[in-house]
């Protein structure tokens, strides 16, 4: 078989099942495209050691016969996860030369299953941007064009290393994070499928700490099938995080029968956003015909706080930063600043956190502390938990109306160029979570699917937001979805 | 609500992070500039509303109080940019 990078988990794992390749063939064509793609600056740790051992492990196991699906898959693990004795940066120059005495929960339960680390992906710095751009490895770059154009495109962010590996073919599929869309964003911007599951589906243990109400572990792979496979390897209680779910975990994939007949799909009127580009309103009209055609029922429904989602969110998601990033002081890991005669503890933590923390973490982390301080705890921070009760209140409203999943645009735009919103404020960047991030307020599963192509050839996506619990229900949804939309196309090789 | 150049100073003293003093003007206008977008909360009706602390219905669970781990000092001290002798080393606290 050729360009073995380039099948998907059901492909590979089918090829694997009936001998047609072995897990050594195609960790070394990963292997490969990696070493040929340093220009999208996805993969930043490779790991071909690890992967290698790991290949020839799941083809005896393989052999033996009774192997998970997910034994033998390369994927690419985004930097945020701790990966026992290999660098776990983070995207930050805080935690230069940290290398984990432990794995975190969901890599470990895919190394478990037998899938394959080719190595460790670029990301916004702790998961904070949109663009990829805070990184301390550098920009990861799309491997998507404007048509003829050589402009770099942003992959998204946070987990643009991810998008970009996945969409570039340097691997079957990747991990991913999303706190404020993290996931979904960049799957849209790279035509590649991301699901954020509900809050408690997937351990956080071991991954490094954003917004604790917020984070949530998910896949991001090359089709709805795959998302389905490889969530289910990455989720299951864990004892080690208090807010994992003590839930069965169903088998995803066998739940995907395309079947979406009498399913009711809630179009919210809130997310017609003032300026949206007709593109997008197009792409979100075909979306909910293809549902239509399929046999589900399209309602207008209303989630009436929409619009303070990304105010509430931009509270509550510094200010629980601002606390877990207070755990890099210089003494247990990471780096620490030289210090001058005379430093005391204060001037070592004050100059170790200036040298480590690029600007938007910077940002993010004394806006935090504002909205904690005294005096304005309740102004701030208070009022945006209330706000998210009612956010969350909304989707329950609507579920309760009898609805099965809502389908909205992944993203306000196509992928823009990486340095294009340097000069813009801050607020601008935030609003490319305008779609996504009600649904970490809210807890909520939601998935991003490639729909169509915007009239430069970008990648554009939906998203359908499910019951929480209900992922399997949701990628059937995703997986109908996919199916009508026929999305296919491949960014052209360029790097 | 305004943040000016003493309100930033002593925010970034809170969050122990060194900002130089001709850096706090740039830095006082970014927080206005986020805290007017989060003002936009104001305009919610939220009273009676309970404040959000878990987002899924679920009590935190508990464990019994036991020793169950311990004894990886080489670990916990492995990543540490200063350690001596089992301990971390910080500059001098006390005087």
């Amino acid at each position: 078989m050729s360009d073995l990078n380039k099948l998907g988990l059901a492909e590979a794992r089918d090829a694997l099942r009936k001998g047609e390749t072995t897990s050594v063939e195609l960790t070394e064509a990963c292997l490969k495209a990696i070493d040929a793609a340093d220009a999208l600056n996805a993969f930043v740790h490779k790991t071909p050691e690890i992967a290698m051992e790991r290949a020839k492990a799941a083809d005896e196991r393989i052999k033996a016969g009774g192997a998970p699906s997910m034994c033998g898959l390369p994927v690419g693990i985004k930097d945020l996860f701790c990966t026992k004795g290999v660098p776990s940066q983070a995207a930050s120059k805080i935690l230069e030369g940290f290398k984990p005495e432990y794995e975190s929960t969901v890599s470990q339960k895919l190394a478990d299953a037998g899938s394959v680390m080719l190595g460790k992906l670029n990301m916004d710095e702790f998961a904070m941007g949109s663009s990829n751009e805070t990184s301390v490895y550098g920009n990861a770059v799309s491997p998507w064009r404007r048509g003829n154009d050589d402009a770099q495109l942003t992959p998204g962010g946070s987990s643009g290393g991810s998008a970009s590996a996945v969409a570039a073919d340097l691997c079957l599929a990747a991990t991913g994070t999303d706190t404020g869309g993290s996931i979904r964003q960049p799957a849209a911007f790279t035509g590649t499928v991301g699901i954020k599951p509900t809050y408690g589906r997937c351990s956080r243990w071991g991954i490094v700490a954003f917004a604790s109400s917020l984070d949530q572990a998910g896949p991001m792979t090359k089709s709805v099938r795959d998302a389905a496979i490889m969530l289910e390897a990455m989720c299951g209680h864990d004892p080690k995080d208090s807010t994992s779910a003590e839930l069965a975990v169903p088998d995803f994939e066998a739940m995907l029968t395309g079947d979406i007949r009498g399913k009711k799909i809630g179009i919210p009127k809130e997310y017609r956003m003032d300026g949206m580009p007709g593109e997008i309103g197009k792409l979100w009209a075909d979306g909910a015909e293809m549902l239509k055609a399929a046999g589900a029922e399209i309602v207008d429904i209303s989630l009436p706080h929409t619009k303070y989602a990304l105010p509430a969110y931009y509270v509550i998601a510094p200010a629980e930063a601002s606390s877990n990033l207070a755990r890099y002081d210089g003494v247990r890991y990471g780096r620490r600043a030289t210090l001058e005669a005379g430093d005391g503890i204060t001037e070592m933590y004050e100059k170790t956190r200036a040298e480590g923390f690029g600007h938007e973490v910077q940002r993010r982390v004394m806006v935090g502390t504002y909205v904690l301080s005294a005096g304005f705890y309740d102004a701030y921070y208070n009022r945006a938990r209330r706000v998210r009760t009612l956010i969350k209140k909304d989707f329950e409203d609507a579920f309760a109306a009898g609805v099965d999943a809502i389908l909205t645009p992944a993203t306000p735009s196509a992928a823009f160029g990486l340095g294009e919103m340097t000069e813009a404020d801050p607020v601008q960047m935030y609003l490319n979570d305008v779609f996504t991030v009600t649904v970490n307020l809210a807890g909520l599963p939601g998935v991003a699917v490639p729909a169509g192509l915007d009239s430069q050839g970008l990648p554009l996506g939906l998203q359908l937001i499910g019951k929480p619990w209900e992922e399997g229900d949701l990628l059937n949804t995703a997986y109908a979805l996919e199916n009508a939309a026929g999305f296919v196309a491949k960014p052209q090789q360029w790097w | 609500m305004s943040i000016d150049q003493s309100t930033a100073a002593k925010v970034a003293k809170l969050a122990r992070i060194k900002v130089e003093d001709d850096a706090l003007p740039a830095l006082a206008d970014e927080f206005n500039n986020i805290l007017g977008f989060i003002e936009q909360l104001n305009e919610v009706d939220v009273e009676g509303v309970e404040p959000m602390t878990s987002v899924t219905p679920q009590r935190l669970k508990r464990r019994a109080d036991e020793v169950t781990d311990g004894s990886q000092q080489d670990k916990v001290l492995a990543n540490a940019p200063d350690a001596r002798e089992g301990f971390f080393a910080v500059p001098k606290v006390v005087e």
